[in-house]
């Protein structure tokens, strides 16, 4: 067991001299390699854990939202149709819901404002989520102003910088009372912006959905569930375009290292004939240059991961944000919780390791069942 | 005496059945002693390198049979023929071949790297090689950086690597000068005087007039003419 072990070392040994001197070429398929795994793996880490940071934040979320819709719009819904969804069976609460979005022409981001069901500061006070912090260099006990539905200015006291257990919600969220609220958005006190529902078995959502909808055409049900289902599709096909962008390198990137891994150059050839010709038999052979290739696309493997790990987790996905986030371009930075699909980690690995050095094994084959007598008469 | 190795009838023929079929040993009769220093000469094209290398275990005989102390090896599978290749023959090519971009001392150890001795066993085995060669002190240089001479005791030195029975050069010394051709011959009378059976084909003087060797065999066209001097 220890000669076999010795001459794996052995042979190891000898392939990383040998990766060394062919130092630009592997060095350029290295880094073309580490690019190529850098982007697919950033593309799939944040389209994951921006999945899963919804379906973390939609966990506590109401079971239904019930919106007023004119037009086709979103509109602010009658107090009067809480009354009416109460007497429904099977609902447990209904509560109308504050809030809205404001743009904030100094950054360019929008903020969400949004009334909690209990808010513990007086009128002229507010809570911000850390994002706004950021953008405006704003922290407890500054004030921010904001212009009014009536153009004028309103100016409110920061009294808390809040985090939550997801940025991805609350980097933009401001929490303000139900007076300065109004105060800003205008709107009748008669009106909310949309109704929330908990249901006391979830099995029957579906069916209380159809009756609000029945009770109230003018109205559209949002369930949990939908959202979650949103998020997954808008991001999947998100992730998807981006993938197809990145196609067309991925695409190069095989042609360029099955070029270069299938076939070997004269140098190589000649010294896998030498190598022949003074004993190594062509399964030692075989088993150094499967060693080339797995020191080679391993290597770039976990560069890759690594880099891609950094970018979205540490770096917010700079490169990406503006494809992913979409509309939201104007978000403000937010750092996401590493949710690391392990299934897609693999899948790339299986994608790109093992075709590479695969792709080694045809060509050194070839050479190493050559007659080394060739090699005398080099 | 048992012959070392013996070659009954052997024929090699290159390009068999294409337009550019070449018959480059015919019908070769041949005993090798051991513990000789055995010479084959003859003009290029005579056929010398393809009868190392079928000696040697590099290559098959079209036809006949190839004996290495008593035991038939032509037709063993060729995992047999290498390890028969790796632990019997040394072998010093007439280009040297050694691996560029590699140092001396490497290159003096990669034969035995396949079996699997511990990597200070070979290491210290190579620099007294290169130690007995003199050139102990160029263990870390590349090899592209090594005069002739220095190359070829390199070459040497990898062909003992693996202690083999049989050290095989064809033409070892195409490159070299009148005085280190004279010095790579006395490098061969030591390895006779070790037990070790040397196989040398060269068409030069110096190689094949020399006192040190116990056998020339002349080669022409293929054919063994006979044994000269």
């Amino acid at each position: 067991m220890s000669g076999w072990i010795d001459k794996q070392k052995n042979i190891l040994d000898f392939t990383f001299s040998s990766i060394l001197r062919r130092k630009g070429k592997n060095i350029a398929l290295l880094l073309v390699y580490t690019l190529i795994v850098f982007l697919l793996a950033s593309v799939m880490f944040l389209t994951y854990s921006i999945k899963e940071e919804a379906s973390t934040i939609l966990k506590d979320s109401p079971d239904m939202i019930v919106q007023k819709i004119s037009a086709g719009r979103h509109d602010p819904i009658p107090l009067s149709y809480m009354e009416k969804i109460k007497e429904i069976r099977g609902i447990s609460s209904v509560k109308g819901r504050l809030w809205g979005y404001y743009y904030d022409p100094i950054t360019g981001a929008n903020y969400t404002f949004m009334v909690p069901e209990k808010f513990p500061h007086e009128p002229g006070e507010i809570e911000i989520g850390q994002g706004v912090s950021r953008v405006r260099a704003t922290f407890p006990g500054d004030a921010l102003d904001f212009r009014t539905w009536d153009g004028k200015v309103i100016n409110l006291e920061v009294k808390k910088v809040f985090s939550a257990e997801s940025e991805l919600v609350s980097s933009d969220l401001i929490l303000i009372s139900e007076e300065d609220f109004r105060l800003l958005f205008g709107g009748s006190g008669d009106r909310v912006t949309d109704l929330v529902l908990r249901v006391r078995n979830p099995k029957e959502i579906p069916t209380i959905a159809v009756k609000i909808a029945e009770l109230l055409p003018d109205t559209r049900i949002i369930l949990r569930e939908e959202i979650l289902r949103t998020y997954d599709a808008v991001f999947s096909w998100r992730g998807g375009i981006l993938i197809l962008i990145l196609a067309g390198a991925v695409l190069a990137f095989i042609i360029l290292s099955w070029d270069k891994a299938s076939g070997l150059s004269q140098e190589e050839r000649k010294e896998i004939g030498i190598l022949k010709a003074i004993g190594w038999e062509t399964s030692d052979v075989i088993l150094m240059k499967f060693w080339e290739g797995m020191a080679i696309s391993l290597s770039a493997f976990l560069a890759g991961i690594i880099l891609a790990y950094i970018h979205v987790f540490f770096a917010s996905s700079s490169l990406f944000e503006p494809v992913l986030k979409g509309w939201a371009v104007l978000y403000p930075q937010f750092k996401l919780v590493p949710f690391i699909d392990a299934s897609q980690v693999v899948a790339l690995f299986f994608l790109t390791v093992v075709p590479y050095t695969v792709a080694t094994l045809i060509p050194s084959w070839r050479a190493a069942t050559v007659d080394p007598d060739s090699v005398m008469r080099a | 005496m048992i012959a070392m190795i013996q070659l009954d009838n052997v024929k090699k023929t290159f390009n068999l059945g294409r337009p550019n079929e070449f018959v480059a040993l015919q019908g070769v009769n041949l005993s090798v002693e051991a513990n000789k220093i055995t010479v084959f000469k003859g003009p290029s094209g005579s056929g010398k390198t393809t009868l190392l290398s079928l000696v040697g275990c590099m290559s098959r005989p079209t036809s006949g049979r190839i004996h290495l102390l008593d035991r038939e090896i032509t037709s063993l599978p060729e995992r047999f023929l290498t390890e028969i290749r790796r632990k019997t023959f040394g072998f010093i090519f007439q280009q040297y071949n050694l691996i560029q971009g590699v140092t001396a001392l490497e290159n003096v150890m990669v034969p035995a790297y396949p079996s699997g001795e511990k990597f200070s066993t070979m290491k210290k085995r190579a620099m007294d090689l290169l130690d007995i060669f003199n050139i102990s002190s160029k263990a870390d240089s590349q090899v592209e950086r090594l005069s002739g001479g220095e190359m070829q005791r390199v070459a040497i030195a990898r062909a003992l690597m693996n202690n083999p029975q049989v050290v095989i050069a064809d033409e070892p010394t195409a490159h070299l000068d009148t005085p280190m051709s004279k010095e790579f011959m006395e490098i061969m009378g030591r390895l006779k005087e070790s037990s070790k059976t040397v196989l040398i084909a060269s068409h030069d003087p110096v190689v094949s007039e020399s006192p040190l060797v116990d056998c020339v065999w002349n080669l022409r066209d293929g054919k063994i003419e006979g044994e000269a001097g």
